[in-house]
């Protein structure tokens, strides 16, 4: 898989959790800039997404099954919309920290990625 | 009871029933429905994907998880449903969540044999950075705190 990418949706999102979780601590809900900071971030998983079925479709394996790969994908591409969702109808600083949660989810489930495609 | 006169009930005991219909998926509850919901389609798919590849290869394991994926399931329903009725559902679903965590925990670190294959529980849920044995404790605390004067 893209090595450069994982890092990059890792990357962005653990800056996302920060972002989020200074505005939580500074109580305050998720405003315009972050949905756009989500949107990026989403966007960026997408595109892993895209990369991991095109890769799948040419033939190359991940280490440890394809059926977790593809399910790790689509968590990971859901993760960060889902919490967005989350902190839309919830319009206090506890949606900020979902946010933040969400992000760290992410970041999480790329390490698993790499672990998942091996070499 | 008919289909009619059922769908009556809600509306006649809504004015009683309403009063104390408070939120638990609101405020600090809103960022343990994001946990619980992560939780549960994350043991729900392991457990699905695990038992259709291999079912033989440990069918505990397997089971325990698909239980987990349930307790989850229902304490986010109940969080996201409010009330009182389902704060202490979901309680005592949390109190559940957390023997199971200890539990099968302390039994794969004791009989490691009986877990070919490890669950989302196992080691006190350490897979998943502890976070199986700090959620019940959390859903506790916040569901103690949510209830109504």
């Amino acid at each position: 898989m893209l090595d450069a990418l994982t890092v990059a949706v890792a990357v962005t999102a653990l800056a996302l959790a920060a972002w989020c979780g200074h505005a939580a601590y500074r109580d305050q809900p998720t405003k315009d800039w972050h949905f756009i900071g989500m949107a990026v971030v989403s966007v960026l998983a997408l595109a892993q997404l895209l990369v991991g079925i095109v890769q799948l479709a040419r033939g190359e394996r991940p280490d440890q099954g394809m059926t977790i790969f593809i399910a790790y994908l689509i968590g990971a591409f859901a993760a960060v919309p889902a919490a967005a969702f989350l902190s839309l109808s919830e319009r206090t600083r506890w949606g900020s920290v979902t946010v933040a949660a969400g992000a760290v989810v992410l970041a999480v489930l790329e390490v698993r990625l790499y672990d998942i495609w091996g070499n | 009871m008919s289909d009619t006169e059922r769908t009556k009930a809600p509306e006649d005991a809504r004015p009683a029933g309403q009063v104390r219909q408070f939120e638990l998926g609101s405020g600090p509850g809103r960022v343990l429905v994001w946990f619980y919901g992560v939780f549960t389609v994350a043991a729900a798919s392991r457990s699905v994907v695990e038992m259709i590849l291999d079912f033989e290869k440990a069918p505990l394991a397997y089971m325990l998880s698909a239980l987990a994926a349930v307790v989850y399931g229902f304490i986010t329903y109940s969080l996201v449903r409010g009330g009182e009725k389902a704060r202490r559902a979901a309680l005592m679903c949390c109190a559940a969540e957390l023997a199971g965590v200890l539990v099968v925990g302390t039994w794969t670190l004791v009989e490691p044999s009986a877990f070919p294959d490890s669950t989302v529980w196992s080691g006190f849920g350490m897979g998943y950075l502890l976070i199986p044995v700090i959620l019940p404790v959390t859903g506790m605390i916040w569901l103690r705190r949510a209830r109504t004067p």
